[in-house]
């Protein structure tokens, strides 16, 4: 899937991986899409959750290698 | 855009990133904002500390008084340690140490005619903790004249007032004179040995007054404006009056009377809150 905006959070925990995801959305163009890479199981459910509590549109949840999953959401407000 | 926070400025304002109503753009107007407080006392430590962990980038703390004593039943910010040394100088080490994003500017003087619009003209919210009405008359005037916001609470006994009257939109909030058009005749005031106050009422109206301070900075909910909360710790009651502008108020009615400072005198003895 296409991005515009990558941000590497392995290594990083609940609330963190949501905060600096939600840090660089703010910073993007509406329209544009922001990649996160997360290692952090619980995140992988709750950064897609708290974006779409948020208005964003969440594109897709995918895990890539034990452990490692992708979250790819698109700037919509 | 281009702000850029810290690692450990993220994880100190990660409970307010996260909220929709104020993200890291919120945050970043909270850091780049000034706030005034009059009073380093029984509703200024509260407001004060909870504005400096919020993040309000620059602090203004007016006072002239030392700590005493018989301030540690209620002004958190000072401690036993302090007594006799400068209010603002103690406040200013509490808040520091607490947050060092904060540049925390001390006035250690009595606010006067001859200061007060200097003082208040570079900050954006003001905030009234003082003791006595001449302070609060003039700040009062001086936030109208500059047209500053400003967060109004008062203490005594049990019972705690806030208000906020916006002086941005002078047109539409009424002012302090519409409430009180002038001091009160000493009588009416509480003598020294009357004036008792449960601490924690301090506590609960200055953090309320934070609370409508950080509301005006974000832009978020709506302020206190055109309504005074009263607060009754005995039976734990707030109540909200509705407050008008007087088209008769010599300040800001139709017909204004007062277009200049007013210094009062103190009269008799000073209730210290």
């Amino acid at each position: 899937m296409e991005f515009d905006k990558e941000l590497d959070l392995k290594g990083e925990v609940c609330p963190f991986t949501f905060v600096k995801s939600k840090l660089m959305i703010e910073q993007m163009d509406l329209g544009q899409v922001l990649k996160v890479i997360l290692d952090y199981k619980p995140s992988v459910e709750n950064v897609p959750k708290s974006f779409q509590d948020e208005g964003q549109e969440v594109l897709e949840v995918k895990q890539v290698a034990d452990n490692l999953w992708e979250v790819y959401v698109r700037k919509v407000k | 855009m281009s702000f850029q926070f810290t690692e450990e400025q993220i994880k100190r304002y990660s409970r307010h990133i996260i909220l929709p109503e104020v993200g890291g753009k919120g945050q970043e107007k909270l850091l780049k904002s000034k706030v005034l407080v009059i009073g380093a006392g029984g509703l200024g430590s509260p407001s004060l500390y909870y504005l400096a962990a919020a993040g309000v980038g620059t602090i203004g703390i007016v006072d002239f008084d030392v700590v005493d004593f018989s301030n540690l039943q209620r002004q958190i910010l000072h401690n036993t340690e302090r007594v006799g040394t400068p209010k603002v100088e103690s406040a200013k080490k509490t808040l520091e140490a607490l947050n060092p994003d904060v540049n925390v500017v001390a006035y250690n003087t009595k606010i006067q005619k001859s200061n007060v619009m200097d003082i208040i003209k570079d900050y954006d919210v003001v905030l009234d903790g003082s003791d006595n009405f001449p302070t609060r008359f003039l700040v009062n005037d001086a936030c109208y004249f500059l047209g500053k916001p400003l967060v109004s609470a008062a203490i005594l006994r049990f019972e705690g007032q806030l208000t906020v009257f916006d002086y941005r939109d002078k047109q539409n909030s009424p002012c302090y004179r519409c409430l009180f058009p002038e001091p009160p005749p000493p009588g009416l005031v509480p003598s020294c040995q009357e004036a008792g106050l449960l601490g924690v009422v301090g506590g609960i109206m200055g953090t309320l007054q934070a609370n409508e301070a950080l509301k005006l900075i974000l832009g978020i909910g709506e302020p206190l404006v055109g309504k005074l909360l009263v607060f009754d710790a005995l039976t734990t009651e707030f109540n909200i009056v509705k407050l008008r502008k007087d088209k008769k108020c010599p300040l800001c009615g139709e017909e204004p009377k007062i277009k200049e400072l007013i210094e009062y005198d103190q009269e008799g003895c000073e209730i210290r809150f």
